[in-house]
């Protein structure tokens, strides 16, 4: 068998799997931004034996195929990924399709996707976000009293970027915030790329184990939260309900979090930014959605497989191949967005990819929002002066998981 | 003036729409799925244009 760097070189210009690799801690990988600029889908080869697949770089393509469900989001079939992850090899003796999680509607298409999505969009509606923001403002406030309270310097991301979206999102589901340490670092598994197959199952397992264990009791003792109401849904087998509030709780930790301290340091090391953001607070939303659209946490882009053959923008795309796309260099595509190299809170970020496109697109959405216009806000006011208190090259990136960010931000005021 | 026609089978519930044009749109309550609040809007109403063209399920239209 042929390894990856042989096939790399075998295979000419056709790239084998996405360069992560970055020279700047918020902007995208250069190697991928070269490829952006040389086509805006091009054919790439896939982990673990180099099949042929598919990489869309552009804005214009990457809402394209987001929008087409003929690009599926079930992944079954041979497992085939974007980047070399620790096991991968044992997918190459897979030889049914991947079982399907119950309830993990991520993972699924229409009709399936709309039965179980529809369950849980009454809950994240703007209007219900509006309803929630003195509670967010509460946290918030909590852990910015916590923190200044706290010695100096502190680290940002345990004391307020982690925190404030884990209680909200705990607080919502109705998970007793106090036993996170039943779940999160199996939460955070599902998402580390250097994470093996096996250690993922098992991640799910314990998961599906911790959070069956609240259905059965949210069914015997119903509370007034979304977990005891989607366990009083007799439509939903225990299994849905438990898939879908780990999809839940596991998608609300890790990306407002990973947002809200990589977000801080793109506005202290663009100080012009943090600046007008406190002299013009009218400003947020949109800065949040600069933010959003200037950083794109989302790693490893979007994976979708194609079920038939079927011509797309003049190319043959064959039945189960993969197609990833990478927002980030959609994020930054010049044919929609003006000067989208650079952090602008008072620019026109809308149309950004941050939050998928399609009818996948991020059901947290408008509670990620309100989340992040209440914390920047509060900790740009309460602390005004705030700046890193190590060297910009010296904060410790995260770049084994599907979301990007920073494992610690030493801040100090 | 312009029609403004949703497709609430093709509605993801994304909330754009209300986000991006409050006036206009708004939410179910149990779904979150589109609610109208105007069936028309002037033809030169940017907010209209952009949640139209921001629906990630491609449920909204304008019709002249």
């Amino acid at each position: 068998m042929s390894t990856p760097a042989d096939a790399a070189v075998s295979t000419g210009d056709i790239p084998y799997g996405i360069p992560l690799e970055r020279d700047h801690p918020f902007d995208p990988p250069a190697a991928v931004m070269a490829l952006h600029r040389g086509s805006e889908m091009r054919r790439m080869r896939y982990y673990p034996e180099g099949r042929l697949g598919w990489l869309v770089t552009s804005h214009r393509l990457a809402r394209k195929v987001l929008a087409d469900t003929r690009f599926s989001s079930t992944l079954g079939g041979p497992a085939q990924v974007p980047i070399p992850m620790p096991g991968v090899e044992a997918y190459l003796d897979f030889e049914g399709d991947f079982p399907l999680t119950p309830g993990m509607f991520i993972e699924m298409d229409p009709p399936d996707h709309t039965r179980l999505r529809r369950k849980l969009t009454g809950v994240f509606t703007v209007k219900r976000m509006k309803q929630l923001e003195p509670r967010i403002a509460e946290h918030v406030n909590e852990r910015l009293d916590a923190l200044a309270a706290g010695p100096r310097p502190a680290d940002l991301v345990r004391e307020f970027a982690v925190p404030v979206p884990a209680m909200m999102i705990c607080e919502l589901l109705g998970v007793p915030y106090g036993q996170r340490e039943r779940f999160e670092a199996d939460a955070r598994a599902i998402f580390t790329t250097d994470e093996t197959g096996e250690g993922k199952q098992r991640a799910m397992l314990n998961l599906f184990a911790f959070i069956g264990e609240l259905v059965a009791a949210k069914r015997a003792d119903p509370t007034d939260d979304l977990l005891s109401d989607l366990a009083a849904d007799a439509d939903l087998t225990d299994e849905e309900v438990a898939g879908m509030a780990i999809l839940l709780l596991v998608a609300g930790h890790e990306t407002t979090a990973k947002m809200l301290a990589l977000g801080t340091m793109a506005l202290l090391e663009n100080r012009d930014q943090w600046d007008l953001l406190r002299e013009r607070p009218e400003l947020m939303a949109g800065g949040v959605e600069e933010l959003l659209r200037y950083l794109t946490i989302i790693h490893t882009g979007l994976i979708r497989q194609v079920k038939e053959d079927f011509e797309f923008e003049g190319h043959q795309i064959k039945a189960r191949e993969y197609v990833t796309v990478y927002v980030q260099t959609a994020n930054r595509d010049e044919a929609h967005f003006i000067e989208p190299e650079k952090l602008d809170v008072t620019g026109d970020a809308k149309g950004h990819l941050t939050f998928g496109h399609g009818v996948h697109q991020c059901l947290g959405q408008q509670l990620a929002r309100m989340e992040m216009r209440i914390a920047f806000a509060g900790l740009i006011e309460r602390f005004p002066g705030l700046r890193l208190a190590v060297p910009a090259a010296e904060v410790p990136l995260v770049t084994g998981q599907s979301f990007y960010g920073v494992a610690e931000l030493p801040v100090t005021w | 003036m312009v029609r403004i026609v949703a497709d609430t089978e093709a509605c993801a519930s994304s909330g754009m729409c209300a986000l991006t044009a409050p006036e206009y749109f708004d939410q179910d309550d149990e779904d979150g799925r589109v609610v109208l609040l105007a069936d028309e809007a002037e033809d030169c109403d940017g907010e209209v244009a952009d949640a139209v063209r921001l629906c990630p399920a491609g449920a909204l239209r304008l019709e002249s």
